[in-house]
């Protein structure tokens, strides 16, 4: 951790040059000229947290919200598949009555015939769920703890189950017992300093390392992006920062996982591709039904916790996203940019009869 | 004089290079890299191929492998012996050889071998006919375990996967050489031309490259590169390299006035 520490430090651009030349090196040695690909799939946004930060809060009484059919998950992931995904991370918000564990395990379960990777984003969960989710077919968990600053987290976590730091913060721990063995962690940066948020999440993953030694962990260092309700970044993470916490990750820990979403701009993403992130989404959509428009039919208001039924039909209307996408490029238009760069989109990188999903 | 064939489970090949082939750029560049490698077996990751036999163009890995080329299925991905089993299952229900390249590795940092889950399904897939070259760590006793158990070869690791370290088990391979009833494969670590001819100047009998060629400037010259240094460490082996010394070698002989009368 101290060589990682000293990374963080104030660097002159000739040293962050050094730095990201061999994070590209060794991201080329452990991981090749490759990219992995994958795109989120929305399920529902309703919630039953208030984060601050988070468009689906539930507070947010006015947006418009859905929690898809199992046949509109179904429609969602077959356009995906179509596109090229054979990695799809199922995400929603925490809200037991709209999104069970038995309907995720069904979105599961009607996907994993013809997705051969699927990973979560939802609700936090105990172990022996968390074990009926990788039965079904699922291999991949992603959890991020927001901030690890636990007063910020008090400050941002104001209402629901997500209140408690250390059921969070236990999560990656009960996803590995639950037999995960893809396990993404990160935090949301722009809510407190960046270098402190990037040292504890170092620790974590120095932790995670020694006590899950069978899961690959992959981090990510997610910006705030505008959501509904207004919320504004409370620090500043920008560029130069971004780039230093790729290449200290990834000089530290070098077979560690790096994701970046399409919440960065196009340009930044294409000078980002090579220095260190090994998995990339492409094309995405934060809300539910955005890709096909499914569910667009049964848009509602969800005021504590129940569903309010809107008073007039909207035919432009449409389920509220988490946050704003930045690259709005097609998956193609990604993969041309990748290869351009000499990088191989890599689709399929793991095969669901690995595991043997009953 | 040409160097002497590679004969594994009967079948004969006049390479002793074996490729991966993952981290590669492109596809053509693969295929590029494994014509101009001269190589005859290639190594492909099924978890990366497409096992529904409905031609996924998104998953067309094998596309770019040449067809007079032995396909070596590997089971990286799989955690353990009833993993690696079904993979292996699998890829021939898909239509794949019955060689597998059996690669267990729990632990993804250094994707070091599991011996004990590798032996569990060594003995699996043997009984079952399959022809099975297991990735293992520089242990001798393992590798005397497998080669009884049936194994095709075996394949000590010189370093960890993609590290470019060379032979840093040297001593323990050079055991595993002298034991060894089967043909043994020095895979991984390998990261360059001089680290393949050393392998062979120990006496291995075939080396697979993977990372070292997929990720150079240019993957086939690269492959050509590592063809060269393959042919000359083995054919240095063959005519017996001089055994060297620290010290030079007297001018004034020390013995001679023995047999001076």
């Amino acid at each position: 951790m101290e060589r990682f520490a000293s990374l963080l430090e104030v660097k002159t651009p000739a040293q962050l040059e050094a730095m990201a030349r061999e994070a590209r090196t060794l991201t080329r040695r452990n991981f090749g000229r490759t990219m992995r690909m994958f795109a989120p799939l929305y399920v529902s946004n309703e919630c039953v947290n208030n984060c601050s930060y988070c468009g689906f809060s539930r507070d947010n009484t006015s947006i418009m919200r859905v929690t898809l059919t199992i046949d509109q998950v179904v429609k969602e992931a077959r356009h995906l598949v179509d596109q090229g995904f054979r990695n799809i991370l199922l995400v929603a918000g925490e809200h037991p009555k709209f999104v069970s564990n038995g309907y995720l395990e069904e979105c599961i379960r009607a996907i994993r015939d013809f997705v051969p990777t699927i990973g979560i984003e939802v609700g936090p969960m105990e172990a022996p769920e968390y074990e009926r989710m990788v039965q079904a077919g699922c291999e991949g968990l992603v959890v991020y703890q927001e901030t690890y600053d636990r007063e910020i987290y008090k400050d941002m976590h104001t209402a629901g189950p997500k209140k408690d730091f250390d059921w969070r913060i236990a999560c990656p721990e009960r996803g590995y017992e639950g037999g995960f063995r893809r396990i993404g962690i990160g935090a949301l940066f722009g809510l407190s300093d960046w270098r402190l948020e990037a040292l504890r999440l170092a620790a974590h993953l120095e932790h995670l390392n020694k006590h899950c030694w069978k899961a690959w962990f992959t981090v990510a260092f997610p910006r705030l992006r505008p959501a509904a309700g207004g919320f504004q970044p409370m620090t500043d993470f920008p560029d130069w920062a971004l780039v230093q916490t790729i290449c200290a990750f990834r000089l530290v820990f070098p077979e560690v996982g790096i994701v970046l979403s399409t919440r960065e701009p196009a340009p930044l993403r294409d000078a980002l591709a090579p220095l260190g992130i090994t998995s990339m989404s492409a094309g995405s959509h934060t809300e539910p039904g955005g890709y096909t428009g499914a569910g667009s039919d049964d848009l509602h208001q969800t005021v504590k916790g129940r569903r309010v039924d809107l008073t007039e039909r909207d035919d432009k209307a449409k389920a509220e996203g988490q946050f704003g996408i930045a690259d709005e490029r097609s998956p193609a238009e990604v993969a041309a940019m990748l290869s351009k760069q000499g990088l191989d989109a890599v689709w399929k990188d793991w095969d669901a009869s690995i595991l043997s999903a009953a | 004089m040409q160097n002497q064939p590679l004969t594994i489970a009967g079948r004969t090949f006049q390479s002793r290079l074996m490729l991966g082939t993952g981290k590669f750029a492109s596809g053509d560049l693969m295929r590029d890299a494994i014509v101009a490698s001269g190589t005859e077996i290639v190594t492909v990751a099924l978890r990366r191929a497409d096992l529904s036999g409905k031609g996924d163009p998104f998953a067309n890995i094998l596309d770019y492998i040449p067809k007079d080329i032995l396909l070596l299925p590997n089971t990286s991905g799989a955690m353990n012996a009833e993993e690696a089993v079904r993979l292996a299952r699998l890829a021939v229900a898909a239509g794949l050889p019955n060689w597998v390249k059996l690669e267990i590795h729990p632990d993804p940092r250094y994707l070091l071998p599991d011996p004990i889950e590798t032996l569990k399904a060594a003995e699996v897939l043997v009984k079952e006919g399959f022809i099975v070259l297991p990735y293992i760590n520089a242990d001798p006793v393992l590798a005397r375990r497998l080669q009884d158990v049936g194994t095709a070869t075996v394949m000590p690791l010189g370093s960890p996967i993609g590290s470019h370290q060379g032979i840093t088990t040297r001593k323990q391979i050079e055991i595993i050489i002298t034991q060894a009833t089967v043909p043994v494969v020095v895979d991984a670590g390998i990261g360059a031309p001089s680290h393949a001819a050393e392998a062979f100047e120990m006496g291995a009998d075939a080396v697979l490259v993977n990372t070292a060629i997929a990720i150079a400037s240019d993957p086939a010259r690269m492959g050509i590169a590592f063809k060269m240094a393959v042919e000359a460490g083995r054919a240095a082996y063959e005519m017996g390299l001089a055994e060297s010394s620290t010290e030079a070698t007297a001018t004034s002989p020390l013995t001679t006035f023995l047999y001076q009368s």
